[in-house]
């Protein structure tokens, strides 16, 4: 396999402590004051032009957010964050939206250059760049372009940024913003709600098969800036998406909080694929820095013989708590997480996904991947649901974890509910660590140590990045090669 | 060829002593048995000579063509061609035998300054390897080692050696787990690969294996050290009267 090689290559070029996105864009912003108020919720949905109803929408959930505690639950320890030190807006200036490709300032063009993300549609049309991708690209608050949008038009396809949507399409964002995470969700969600400020809004009708893959790319450039992006993806009865996600941001010595929901709703015999490569900066290498990532992804299988699809390979991030999930409420309808966590350094995953059973032979497959190196903590966290009525249900799970070095730990924390007693529930759970034996015999037959290492590590993750559409299974399994730099020795 | 001076080692973790001044020269050509009763520090051996970690060696030297080789790490020595038969591969789950194949080839070459082989050429030696040894095709798509019979295992170890082309090989106990008809086509694949300029030392604790794979020389391990060394007949010996009488005309 060639991307064994590849991942190699890039181990070798890269010292641990340089993290290839960690660059900062000079650029001047806009921001809202620090801190969190109504005011400060009045001026983002001022900036987004919204209409009156999402601004009473954002304060009902800032109201609930004040009277909820923060989730202690999870496997990770960080110290308390002070929300009111936070900047909840920054926009590069004179951006309130995304524009034209032509009108984009040149000093973001190149910062998505050197992210490799191709914004420059010509380009891609004139066939140097590859593949055919559109993308919707997140700057800390806003976005700033969106490719291709005219020929997605033509087959109906609606892909912009989520502001847009709410003034360009109030009544698709009225039915189904907050029906899948309502505001009352949980911490994070809740606060999302109040203070979102960007994100993808994605609408496919009934019966089309959206023409090529989408993708939004967030990326958190300003110093002590949250992020809150909100994505919203909506497949009508028989239509199909696939769309990716990637995000980075600049090396800095303080954390950043990145707190995102992202809704998927499947009519009848729809299908979504929902991808992320997600690979904030994860802190140096004494643990200093990096992102704080408290997600919350859900997907409603609403329709009959719909499906969802989750696949997420993270690498980054210094602390994630994300759970992407599926309630299956249609008749017939699936779901599926395909997860790899790679936490090296410092790093704490607390990770996993829900799939709730609510229709008759509804089936869900979770594979997951955890693989520890350093000091890090890895838990694996999951539900599965079986309500009464979902007669004849099923579920496998199963979840590995591998261990490199003898600091790092790995968990799985699995909870099986079934009230239906035709449920059939699998769960495997295996750890194990990259033995000495692997690691000599691999050596033995002349590959050396690091190589010897990514060789393993890929084939032990093989199963979920086939689930990855090919350009981004290239890029994760370099991604996990670069991750997993100097956990040797 | 290979020459092992005075070797002291032990286990690095509880420091206990296992080859206690071993000495041993194998020329190119030669095929070297090594036999010897359970606990003797046969399979030690060959993991010292191929730079496992987990042992020390305190005293004594291992040269390999004039070199010692007692520094390099086991890759560096895999790739100046030493090769060892596991008697119990290992698993690697995910990793198609092929994959692993064209990895370790590839890496060998590269740590020689040579180029790396087209897809063409590498499918070209491993398919005529592959018959040779009557190994399936469809085994070579499966991750290596994984859900293989003893023979399958055996079989995939020799095949490694005839791709790597190493200038010594070591067979750790490549006979145990082997039916008469494994165990035929395992000597027949080593014996193809002998030739002037290549060494084999071949580990085991039985005289069978050697009734197929005929020994130059055959030497007797007990307590860490060679007490005894002759010619194929020695072994017979051992065969026909067991290790008792060698040990105690040693002692």
């Amino acid at each position: 396999m060639p991307a064994v090689q590849e991942t190699i290559d890039q181990v070798r070029g890269i010292d641990i402590d340089q993290y290839k996105y960690g660059f900062e864009t000079v650029i001047e912003v806009d921001k809202a004051p620090k801190g969190l108020s109504e005011d400060i919720i009045r001026f983002i949905s001022a900036k987004k032009q919204e209409p009156d109803w999402m601004l009473e929408w954002r304060l009902d959930a800032y109201k609930r957010w004040l009277t909820m505690e923060e989730p202690t639950w999870a496997r990770v320890e960080y110290p308390k964050i002070d929300f009111n030190d936070i900047y909840y807006y920054a926009a590069p200036k004179n951006v309130t939206g995304p524009v034209s490709l032509d009108e984009v300032d040149p000093e973001l063009l190149r910062t998505y250059e050197k992210l490799g993300i191709p914004l420059r549609e010509q380009e891609i049309l004139a066939g140097v760049q590859t593949s055919k991708v559109a993308v919707d690209a997140v700057f800390d608050s806003v976005s700033v372009v969106t490719t291709f949008k005219k020929e997605l038009q033509k087959a109906g396809v609606i892909f912009m940024s989520i502001s847009e949507a709410i003034r360009e399409h109030p009544e698709l964002i009225k039915q189904y913003l907050g029906s899948v995470v309502p505001t009352t969700d949980n911490y994070y969600a809740t606060l999302n709600a109040a203070v979102f400020t960007d994100g993808s809004f994605v609408f496919v009708p009934k019966g089309v098969r959206c023409p090529m893959e989408l993708s939004t790319y967030f990326r958190i450039n300003e110093k002590n800036t949250g992020q809150f992006e909100r994505t919203l993806i909506i497949c009508e009865e028989g239509a199909y998406v696939s769309y990716l996600e990637g995000c980075t941001a600049p090396q800095r010595d303080e954390n950043q909080l990145h707190a995102a929901v992202v809704e998927l709703v499947a009519l009848d015999d729809a299908e979504i694929k929902y991808s992320t490569v997600q690979n904030w900066f994860p802190g140096d290498k004494e643990g200093k820095g990096g992102i704080y990532n408290f997600v919350t992804k859900r997907g409603d299988c609403r329709g009959a013989r719909s499906k969802i699809s989750w696949t997420q390979v993270e690498t980054g991030s210094a602390i994630t708590w994300k759970y992407p999930s599926c309630i299956l409420r249609g008749d017939d309808s699936r779901g599926e997480f395909y997860s790899i966590a790679v936490s090296n350094g410092h790093q704490q995953i607390d990770s996993g996904t829900k799939m709730i059973h609510l229709g008759k032979n509804t089936s869900s497959r979770i594979i997951s991947k955890g693989i520890s190196a350093g000091v890090s903590q890895n838990t694996y966290r999951g539900q599965v649901s079986i309500h009464r009525r979902a007669e004849n249900s099923r579920n496998f799970t199963n979840c590995d974890s591998l261990l490199i070095g003898d600091k790092c730990g790995a968990h799985t924390v699995p909870y099986i509910e079934v009230k239906n007693q035709s449920a059939q529930i699998e769960h495997e759970a295996t750890t194990s660590k990259i033995s000495d034996d692997q690691k000599f015999y691999a050596m033995q037959r002349g590959i050396p140590e690091e190589e010897a290492i990514a060789l393993i590590v890929n084939g032990f993750v093989k199963d979920v990045i086939q689930q990855l559409p090919m350009e981004f299974a290239v890029e994760a399994q370099k991604l996990i090669g670069i991750s997993l730099e100097g956990s040797v020795g | 060829m290979l020459e092992i001076k005075n070797l002291h080692a032990r286990i690095a973790e509880d420091g206990t002593e296992i080859i206690r001044g071993l000495n041993l020269t194998v020329k190119p050509g030669e095929i070297a048995a090594i036999m010897g009763p359970n606990g003797s520090g046969k399979s030690t051996l060959s993991y010292i000579l191929s730079g496992r970690e987990d042992y020390e060696v305190t005293e004594g030297d291992i040269t390999y063509n004039g070199e010692s080789i007692l520094e390099l790490d086991p890759a560096e020595r895999a790739s100046k061609g030493i090769f060892l038969a596991f008697q119990y591969p290992v698993e690697i789950p995910g990793v198609a035998t092929m994959q692993f194949l064209k990895v370790a080839m590839n890496e060998q070459r590269k740590a020689r300054g040579e180029d790396e082989l087209t897809t063409p050429d590498f499918m070209r030696r491993v398919k005529e390897a592959a018959e040779q040894l009557k190994i399936d095709p469809a085994m070579l798509r499966r991750p290596l080692n994984v859900g293989f019979s003893g023979g399958e295992k055996k079989r995939a170890e020799i095949l490694q050696m005839a791709l790597l082309e190493p200038t010594l090989c070591i067979l750790d106990e490549t006979d145990s787990g082997l039916d008469i008809d494994a165990l035929k086509i395992v000597a027949d694949g080593v014996n193809a690969l002998r030739s002037p300029d290549r060494a084999v030392i071949v580990i085991t604790h039985y005289q069978r294996l050697l009734d197929y794979i005929v020994p130059d020389t055959v030497h007797v391990l007990y307590k860490g050290q060679i007490i005894r060394s002759g010619d194929k007949e020695l072994a017979q010996e051992l065969e026909a009267n067991g290790y008792a009488d060698v040990i105690e005309t040693a002692a």
